[in-house]
């Protein structure tokens, strides 16, 4: 995912004269070809977040468009306020390019974890908040990128994540995808962004093997929110369940649940958000030991749909 | 090598045309009946000799791609730059009896998009050098001579945003940019040689690779034939420290901590202010 974003920026750069580069302190010849082909247009600023961003907020008043990467954690936290103030309240065509969002950085510990970035980044008005799947998708996000001339979060996953989306069913930014969609009411539906929409669809092939039939639907934007969409599959579903690479704080769970609240003043009596606890990483290993120690791999997931789905409440709901 | 202003900034004498636009801020601060007074104050010269002498810009045409840039990096001395502003067309004066008011679009801060020739939302202070460098860098990409100018106060020069900006402009050798600093000694809390020792300041600035230098910043004639100069390397970016005086120009105020930020001004205080600039309009 990580490389399709990279090569994408100059690809992109080499038909649109705004696109540029912006990186901090990455791996050595990162974009070379690029920086040799436009070297007025690939930037390898070094470890200064702030004024990676703020110099890129100028050059996007000026009609650029700058692609900044650095790793999630420091291109969400470190500068907050550039990004806030430069970006957001000027509402300018800047992307992040978010390296290693969620646990993918779990053998470093919790410094490097960004497990928060969903939360801080939808608090933000005027910034989009994109999660793919997987690097095809990336490939359609970053081509749609062009169109939307606001700030937007790219987190990328770990690298190697197994190409699950698909182009027939289309991408457009701030709408969702039904990925596995079931007929009829009642069905428990599964909704997921970035790499746990993978998880999300191997849980429901796990469901289904054990004759429920789950819904999924992948979530690639956060914000701005598709509410229809999420409103209108949740009404016919007897069970929701968001499930993210995040805390439990302000990310999908707590976008799903805002948005049907607000559009319906209810939410489906079995809602589970499936996500990170509120706590800092307390172990190391790899990103799929920590996202077993949550319980957000395949069989953990439709283990707890399936609980949730023969639980009492669910009894006392049909 | 230590800042030292080369004339006394307390005695530069004020002529008409800075006396008429510290009125301006005045009324700005009796029509929002708050403000921030010495920050404004100290900056009048150098913003207005940057729009009488140095900068390319249309007012009809605040967006003209080939005008020169000036960020104003310590936006709570915006009451200045509105004066200036106004004085040049940019928006009618009648704004500022509307400062901070509910529906006025002079804010305590000034804003892009609301404020015309307002070049970025700045009031946060250390953003305005990473801005003026990405808009130095455009330049260049796009084949513009647009210059861009960067004025920052003596505070805010703290934030490591700052030095991160400085260390960028350096090693790009932006020399189509230009920091000014308006070092009036004085930040909100004190003395800046009490709360944050700035020098050596000049040579800091040089360290990072600018060419620095320092100037009396309410002598018009010394700003005007300095900046008439900038860039003062073809090679580096320029820096320029302004020796000022906090509060210039209202006795009341000058070099008081205190009159940093004001609000709830009493007849007698907007009538000596009036009066220290030469009457009420």
């Amino acid at each position: 995912m990580r490389k399709a974003c990279i090569k994408m920026v100059h690809e992109l750069a080499r038909t649109d004269p705004r696109i540029v580069f912006i990186g901090s302190d990455l791996s050595p010849g990162l974009l070379d070809e690029m920086k040799q082909e436009m070297p007025k247009r690939h930037f390898m600023e070094g470890v200064l977040e702030q004024q990676a961003i703020g110099m890129a907020a100028g050059m996007a008043m000026d009609g650029l468009m700058p692609f900044v990467n650095t790793i999630a954690t420091f291109i969400t936290r470190r500068c907050y306020e550039q990004v806030a103030l430069d970006l957001c309240l000027h509402d300018l065509p800047v992307r992040l390019i978010a390296n290693g969002g969620g646990v993918v950085y779990a053998p470093l510990g919790p410094t490097h974890l960004a497990v928060e970035d969903f939360a801080i980044m939808r608090a933000l008005p005027n910034m989009t908040v994109t999660a793919v799947a997987d690097a095809e998708e990336m490939q359609r996000l970053m081509r749609a990128t062009l169109d939307w001339l606001h700030p937007i979060y790219i987190r990328l996953g770990k690298g190697g994540d197994p190409i699950v989306s698909d182009a027939d069913k289309g991408f457009e930014i701030g709408k969702g995808i039904v990925m596995r969609p079931v007929a009829g009411h009642g069905h428990p539906l599964l909704i997921a962004c970035g790499v746990m929409t993978g998880r999300a669809l191997a849980a429901a092939e796990i469901l289904a093997r054990r004759g429920i039939e789950a819904e999924v639907i992948h979530i690639h934007t956060l914000k701005p929110l598709d509410a229809d969409l999420i409103v209108a599959r949740a009404e016919v579903a007897g069970s929701v369940f968001t499930i993210e690479e995040h805390t439990l704080i302000g990310g999908l769970g707590s976008a799903v649940l805002d948005a049907l609240i607000e559009r319906t003043g209810h939410v489906q009596p079995l809602f589970r958000k499936l996500g990170l606890p509120d706590k800092f990483a307390a172990n190391y290993g790899s990103q799929d030991q920590l996202l077993e120690l949550s319980g957000l791999q395949p069989e953990q997931i439709a283990e707890t749909v399936a609980e949730t789905a023969a639980s009492p409440a669910a009894a006392g709901i049909r | 090598m230590k800042s030292t202003p080369s004339a006394d900034p307390q005695s530069t004498p004020l002529d008409a045309r800075s006396l008429y636009l510290r009125r301006l801020v005045v009324r700005g601060l009796e029509g929002g009946n708050r403000g921030h007074v010495g920050a404004s104050m100290s900056l009048i010269e150098i913003l207005r000799v940057l729009y009488d002498d140095i900068l390319r810009f249309r007012p009809d045409e605040p967006d003209w791609p080939q005008r020169d840039r000036c960020i104003l990096s310590k936006g709570h001395g915006c009451l200045a730059l509105y004066a200036i502003l106004a004085d040049k067309g940019y928006f009618d004066l009648a704004h500022f009896d509307e400062f901070c008011h509910v529906n006025g679009i002079l804010g305590g801060h000034p804003e892009r998009g609301k404020v015309p020739g307002v070049e970025a939302s700045t009031g946060a202070l250390g953003h305005g050098l990473a801005i003026g460098t990405g808009m130095a860098l455009a330049a260049r990409i796009q084949d513009r001579d647009s210059r861009v100018y960067v004025v920052m106060g003596d505070g805010e020069i703290n934030e490591g945003s700052v030095w991160e900006a400085a260390l960028s402009a350096g090693k790009h050798r932006l020399s189509n940019l230009t920091a000014i600093v308006d070092y009036n000694k004085i930040q909100s809390a004190g003395p800046t040689a009490d709360i944050q020792d700035l020098e050596p300041l000049v040579d800091k600035w040089q360290s990072f690779g600018f060419a620095a230098v320092d100037v009396d910043g309410h002598d018009v004639d010394a700003l005007r034939s300095l900046l008439t100069r900038t860039p003062l390397a073809d090679d580096r970016p320029t820096a320029i420290i302004c020796h000022t005086i906090k509060g210039k120009g209202i006795p009341i105020a000058e070099g008081d901590p205190t009159w940093h930020h004001r609000a709830r001004f009493s007849p007698e205080i907007l009538t000596d202010m009036y009066s220290a600039v030469g009457g009420k309009e």
